[in-house]
C-alpha cells in the first residue's frame, strides 16, 4: 500500500497536496482498496465552498456509498471530469491521475491540523 | 432452434431468438367490417416485438424459472431478509375468491370478511408488539418508517416542539434505511457509534440526548443480530429528554412472542410482515410494513385504519392523520397470508419460530467459528455477522469469493459488506425454517470454504464455476449498465 509523503490527510482517507496557493484532493490509496472498484464520483461544481470536515461529495464503489469529507476551506477551481467516464481512475492511481478537485485554501495554515504521511501510517490497521 | 432454450438456461433473451413470422397462436383471419382505430396517431409501426412458437416461448420461460434460486430449492441465508420458508397454507388462503376477486374499491359493507381479517391483524400485531392502535396502510418497512417518523413529526408540531426539535439519532448499526427516513422527514441525521460489544455508546448518547432530538430511532435487535442492552434505560432517557423512541422491527424474528415494543418502552415500530410473518418477498416484494403506536401517537396513524363499529368493520381515517401513503388499503395479499401465518402458529408457535431462529443462528456459529472470525463476539440472536478478515490478510480472498464460492456448493450467498462497521462482513441468518441437517451442511460448506481459502485461494478467486454463468463483471455493469436490448445489427 502506497502513502506518499509530502501530503497531509484527514481521519476519514483524504488526502490534500498544495501546488502554488492551490489544494490538490483526492483520497488515499488504502481509502480506495477498502472502497473497492469505484463506479461512480459525485462531485461538487466549480466555485463551491468547501468547508474543512463538512461533506462535499459521494463516492460509490460496487460495495458501498462513502461521503467524502473536505480537507480544508475553499473554493472549489477544478473538478476531475475525466473521473465521469473512468471512475476507475481512482482505484489506478488514487494520489495522480484519480485527484478529484482543487480549492483555493482560505487558510493555508489549516493544513497543520492534518496528518502528516506518518501519523497518517500509523492510524492504518497494521496488518495492511 | 427451440431447443436451445433448456441448453443454454435461458441465456438468451426471447428477442435473440425471434424468427420472422412465428406465432404462438394462430389468430383466424377476420373478414368483416374493420372499425377505423380511433386515433392513427397512437398507432406505431414497425415494433419489434419477438417472434416465437408457443414450446419456445415455454421452454424460454421454463429455463428461465430453472435458473431461479429461491427458498423453494434450497437454504436461503441472505442476513436481514429472514428468507423463512413460506407455508402454502397462506397461498391457498390468500388465494380464496372472496379474498382475491374484492375490489378494492367495494363499499364496506361487501368486503366485511376481508375487513374482519385486517382487523383481527391489527390486533394481532397489536399484541404481539404492546402497542395501542396499528395501521397496515404501509406498503413495505421503509414506508412503515417513513409513515412512523411523520407521526413524531406530526406529534412533535402538536406540542408546538418542532421547530426545535430537528435531530434523530441513529446507531451505526441500524438498517440503512433508518437515516434515510430521518433525513427524508426532513430531519438532521446524527449518528451514535457502537461499543466493542456493539450496543450504542452510552457516553456519546447521554451527550446527544438534548431538547433539540425529535426521536431515536434504534433496530431491535440491530443488524449485528445482537441485543440492544439497557434499551429500557436508553428509552427513559430518551423520553426525559422529550424525545420520542422509534423502533425498527424488521429483526423481530429474534424475539417474536418473547419481547414487545411497548413493554421497552417505544412510542412507535413498524413491523415487517413480509420477512416475520412468512410472506413470499424474494424479487423486491410485495411487502407490507405496518405501522404501530401508543395511544398518544394513535391519532397521527396513516389511513387507513379498520373499526369495528355497531357490529360492522368500517374502513376509518384517524383524527389527525398524517394521510394515506399509497392508493387503496395496503398490501392486502401480505396481510392475508400473514394473519393466516399468526393463526396457524398461535403464541406457543410464534415463540417457538424466534427460539428456533436463535438456536439456527447460533449453532451455525459453534460449527463454524473456528474459521471465521466474530468481530463484536456472540452468542448471537436471529443472524450472525461475520468478518472475513482474516481470509483476506492471510490469503487474499475477499468476502466476495467466499460468497461467490458459496453459489458453487448450492447455496444462495448470504449478505455482504453489511452491516459496515464490520469489515468484510458476512451476515448469515439461517431462519428457524432451516433442518438441522441443512444449517449443518451450510456451515459444512463455510468450513471447506475456509480451508480453501489457505490451501487453493484461486479458486475463490474464480468462483463460481458450477453456476450457468460463472463471474460476473459487476464492475462493469455498474460503471457501463446495459439497461435494455439492442437489436444486432444485420
Amino acid at each position: 500500500m502506497d502513502i506518499r509523503d509530502g501530503l497531509r490527510y484527514t481521519h476519514e482517507h483524504e488526502w490534500i497536496r498544495l501546488e502554488a496557493d492551490e489544494g490538490v484532493i483526492g483520497i488515499s490509496d488504502y481509502a480506495q482498496e477498502e472502497l473497492g472498484d469505484v463506479v461512480y464520483v459525485a462531485l461538487p461544481n466549480l466555485g463551491t465552498r468547501l468547508v474543512a470536515g463538512q461533506r462535499f461529495g459521494e463516492i460509490e464503489s460496487v460495495k458501498t456509498v462513502s461521503e467524502l469529507f473536505a480537507p480544508a476551506t475553499g473554493e472549489v477551481t477544478a473538478v476531475n471530469e475525466a473521473l465521469e467516464e473512468h471512475p476507475e481512475l481512482v482505484n489506478e492511481s488514487p494520489f495522480d491521475d484519480g485527484w478529484l478537485v482543487t480549492i483555493v485554501l482560505t487558510d493555508p495554515t489549516e493544513l497543520e491540523s492534518l496528518l502528516d504521511a506518518a501519523a497518517y501510517r500509523a492510524e492504518l490497521p497494521a496488518a495492511d | 432452434m427451440n431447443g436451445g432454450a433448456s441448453e443454454d438456461f435461458g441465456a438468451r433473451l426471447s428477442f435473440d431468438r425471434s424468427e420472422p413470422g412465428r406465432r404462438a397462436v394462430d389468430v383466424p383471419r377476420w373478414d368483416g367490417e374493420l372499425a377505423a382505430f380511433p386515433d392513427a396517431r397512437l398507432l406505431r409501426e414497425g415494433v419489434r416485438l419477438p417472434e416465437l412458437s408457443q414450446p419456445g416461448l415455454v421452454r424460454y420461460y421454463t429455463a428461465l424459472s430453472q435458473r431461479n434460486y429461491g427458498v423453494d430449492s434450497g437454504t436461503y441465508p441472505l442476513g436481514s431478509c429472514t428468507m423463512k420458508y413460506n407455508p402454502k397454507v397462506n397461498e391457498a388462503i390468500a388465494a380464496l375468491p372472496g379474498f382475491a376477486d374484492a375490489h378494492p374499491l367495494a363499499p364496506a359493507e361487501d368486503v366485511q370478511g376481508t375487513l374482519e381479517v385486517l382487523h383481527g391483524l391489527q390486533r394481532a400485531l397489536a399484541a404481539i408488539t404492546g402497542m395501542a392502535a396499528v395501521s397496515l396502510a404501509p406498503a413495505a418497512g421503509a414506508q412503515g418508517e417513513l409513515a412512523g417518523i411523520l407521526m413524531v413529526k406530526r406529534a412533535l408540531e402538536q406540542r408546538g416542539e418542532l421547530a426545535r426539535r430537528r435531530r434523530v439519532l441513529v446507531p451505526d448499526s441500524a438498517h440503512g434505511t433508518n437515516p434515510a427516513t430521518a433525513a427524508m422527514a426532513g430531519f438532521e441525521v446524527t449518528q451514535i457509534p457502537s461499543q466493542t460489544d456493539g450496543s450504542m455508546d452510552d457516553d456519546v448518547l447521554a451527550r446527544e440526548l438534548d431538547d433539540t432530538v425529535a426521536a431515536l430511532m434504534v433496530t431491535v435487535p440491530n443488524t449485528l443480530g445482537l441485543w440492544e442492552h439497557g434499551i429500557e434505560d436508553i428509552a427513559r432517557q430518551a423520553h426525559e429528554a422529550g424525545a420520542l423512541m422509534y423502533g425498527d422491527g424488521a429483526n423481530l424474528n429474534a424475539v417474536l412472542g418473547r419481547v414487545r415494543f411497548g413493554d421497552l418502552g417505544f412510542d412507535v415500530v413498524h413491523l415487517n410482515l413480509h420477512k416475520s410473518f412468512s410472506t413470499p418477498h424474494g424479487g423486491g416484494g410485495p411487502g407490507a410494513g405496518p405501522v404501530c403506536c401508543t395511544a398518544e401517537l394513535a391519532p397521527y396513524l396513516p389511513a387507513p385504519v379498520v373499526e369495528a363499529r355497531e357490529g360492522a368493520f368500517v374502513l376509518a381515517r384517524p383524527e389527525r392523520s398524517i394521510g394515506q401513503m399509497q392508493q387503496f388499503h395496503g398490501s392486502v395479499g401480505v396481510l392475508l397470508r400473514a394473519y393466516a401465518y399468526i393463526r396457524a402458529l398461535g403464541l406457543e408457535g410464534l415463540r417457538a419460530v424466534s427460539e428456533n431462529a436463535v438456536l439456527n443462528a447460533n449453532y451455525l456459529w459453534r460449527l463454524v467459528r473456528e474459521h471465521y472470525d466474530l468481530p463484536y463476539g456472540g452468542p448471537v440472536l436471529h443472524e450472525v455477522v461475520f468478518s472475513g478478515s482474516r481470509q483476506r490478510r492471510e490469503h487474499s480472498v475477499r468476502t466476495y469469493d467466499i460468497a461467490k464460492r458459496l453459489i458453487d456448493y448450492g447455496f444462495h450467498p448470504p449478505t455482504v459488506y453489511f452491516p459496515l462497521i464490520v469489515d468484510e462482513a458476512l451476515m448469515i441468518e439461517p431462519t428457524e425454517t432451516e433442518s438441522r441437517e441443512s444449517v449443518e451442511a451450510l456451515a459444512a460448506a463455510l468450513v471447506a470454504i475456509a480451508e480453501e481459502a489457505e490451501a487453493h485461494p484461486e479458486l475463490l478467486h474464480e468462483a463460481p464455476v458450477t453456476a450457468p454463468l460463472g463471474r460476473l463483471d459487476e464492475t462493469a455493469a455498474a460503471r457501463r449498465p446495459v439497461l435494455r436490448w439492442q437489436p444486432a445489427e444485420a
